[in-house]
């Protein structure tokens, strides 16, 4: 006779208030089920945390910059030369993190730089650095002021809120170049003719990996974003809810997302790092983490999912992808693609990550750490993210 | 016994001595062997170079004296490739055009390794690292 194993969020919270909640991270977690199944792990975890760090172009800041009279409703809106979106409110706008600064030269001279961008002003504020804001309005009777110019700091701004539509792909394609150029794209430099397959996931510490059908997560679920606390405010843009799943629920190309968020003024510029991609732009790695409660021994499979039950599509960035051509050359797991090379159309292809898998383990560890001291308590998901 | 030694250099030539012979006297007299990574004489006809020589460490000591004495100077590439470790992601995107291995991925840490000895000075990681975390400083410019 079996009995049905059962464990509240609740539950879960109670314990962690104790310093009582056996914590492990993904990889952990992996181990556990592969060696002593889904059962006895259901019933010795109560939180799995994850972790990955890795760059996000969907994200951005959302801030308020105070007014200083008289008042002003600001159009046009820069924060050290990089233009933020102004058609909101008097003194809100919003940063994008692949915005370049407006007299980046760009792509002309081939590959371009991009060395400062909308992820580079956030990494500066949050380090405490201060920012050159600048505003132009035209003018109203309520907003006499049509120009602004100021130094500020991240203390300063009324309200400085990472918001990012779409972040935590699950899985993604992994890039090569078919043609006889090198390529630069956002999946990295692609040297010709199979020169080098890039992928961008941290595999099994992956947080959508670990709960593949939106069990546990969804809107309202508290996370780790960025060294500090945010959250799931639902699916991201983009979000494919019906993808082809393996035999083990895993999707077999970018399928889910999230839309996140949290108060920037409480981050730490080690998980939040402007970054240039070269011929490509400016982005911004993150760091996010998301705790998963163990609730029944289904969740605990999921959640114990290893490298090698991960297979990711094989695309070629030269021609076919900027054609919106989705030819998978094959499939290829992220064991695989661990182990530093793999074969892709007979030849010995070096495997080169784009997302650091030792910051995203330490996204992972520093969450669990939280949840054993007590201080991370879980939320319940408010909604569901469609999935099929 | 004699023992093999290998080093990863940039001269630096003046316009008088950029046209004399100088590897072809550093095999013929110092029996030591060269790979050229990359050469070039500028305008101002100085000469820059960066290369590998091999040897034992006695004739290596001797070659690199002999090029010294004739006002050639000298750099190990080792000592002018610098990481900043604090800025360092560790995302390995940095391997993907490191034709020489000396920045690889340790598959067991996955940290990114950076050998300095295996460095030719290339300069392509200091274009592509995301967070700039690679300084190439040598002598002249390539």
């Amino acid at each position: 006779m079996s009995v049905v194993f059962k464990r509240t969020i609740a539950e879960i919270n109670e314990k962690i208030k104790k310093g009582k909640a056996v914590v492990l991270n993904a990889k952990e977690m992996a181990r556990l089920v592969r060696e002593k199944g889904k059962k006895i792990a259901a019933r010795e975890v109560d939180v799995v945390t994850t972790g990955t760090f890795s760059p996000m172009c969907s994200s951005g800041m959302l801030f308020n910059f105070g007014q200083h009279p008289p008042l002003i409703k600001a159009s046009k809106v820069w924060l050290n030369g990089v233009s933020a979106y102004g058609g909101l409110a008097a003194v809100d706008a919003y940063l994008g993190v692949t915005e370049p600064a407006e007299d980046d030269p760009l792509n002309k001279v081939y590959p371009g730089q991009f060395k400062y961008g909308g992820g580079h002003v956030i990494e500066d504020l949050v380090r405490g650095k201060s920012v050159r804001l600048k505003a132009l309005a035209y003018g109203t009777d309520c907003y006499p002021r049509k120009e602004l110019e100021k130094d500020i700091t991240l203390a300063e701004l009324k309200n400085a809120i990472l918001l990012n539509p779409r972040n935590c792909y699950q899985n993604y394609n992994c890039a090569v170049n078919l043609t006889n150029k090198i390529k630069y794209t956002y999946m990295g430099p692609l040297r010709p003719n199979l020169g080098n397959v890039n992928f961008a996931t941290s595999g099994e510490l992956s947080p959508l990996f670990n709960d593949p059908y939106f069990k546990t997560i969804g809107l309202g679920t508290k996370i780790f974003l960025g060294g500090g606390i945010g959250y799931v405010i639902g699916a991201g843009t983009q979000h494919n809810p019906g993808p082809v799943r393996n035999k083990r629920g895993i999707p077999m190309q970018p399928s889910g997302t999230l839309m996140v968020k949290g108060d920037l003024k409480q981050m730490q510029a080690r998980f939040l790092r402007g970054v240039s991609i070269a011929g490509y732009g400016c982005s911004m790695a993150v760091g996010v983490g998301i705790p998963i409660p163990i609730l029944n021994e289904e969740i605990a499979w999921y959640a114990g999912v290893s490298d090698e039950d991960i297979q990711m599509p094989v695309v070629d960035y030269g021609a076919d992808y900027g054609q919106g051509k989705s030819r998978i050359l094959k499939y290829v797991t992220y064991a695989e693609l661990k182990s530093g090379q793999v074969e892709i159309e007979g030849k010995k292809v070096p495997a080169v990550p784009v997302t650091s898998y030792a910051l995203s383990l330490e996204v992972a560890d520093l969450l669990k750490k939280w949840i054993e001291s007590g201080e991370f308590l879980l939320t319940e998901a408010q909604e569901k993210i469609e999935t099929n | 016994m004699k023992k093999e030694y290998s080093k990863i250099i940039a001269l630096h030539f003046s316009p008088e001595t950029s046209r004399l012979p100088m590897m072809y006297n550093l095999a013929k007299k110092f029996d030591l062997t060269f790979n050229i990574l990359k050469a070039r004489i500028n305008p101002k006809e100085e000469g820059h170079m960066i290369l590998e020589l091999s040897g034992t460490e006695e004739d290596y000591k001797k070659g690199l004296s002999y090029l010294q004495e004739h006002g050639v100077s000298v750099q190990e590439v080792a000592q002018s490739i610098s990481r900043d470790e604090e800025s360092c992601l560790h995302c390995g995107l940095c391997t993907s055009l490191c034709i020489a291995r000396a920045l690889c991925l340790d598959l067991k840490t996955r940290l990114v390794i950076f050998d300095s000895s295996k460095c030719t000075a290339c300069g392509q990681c200091t274009r592509i690292c995301p967070v700039n975390a690679m300084h190439v400083e040598i002598n002249g410019d390539f």
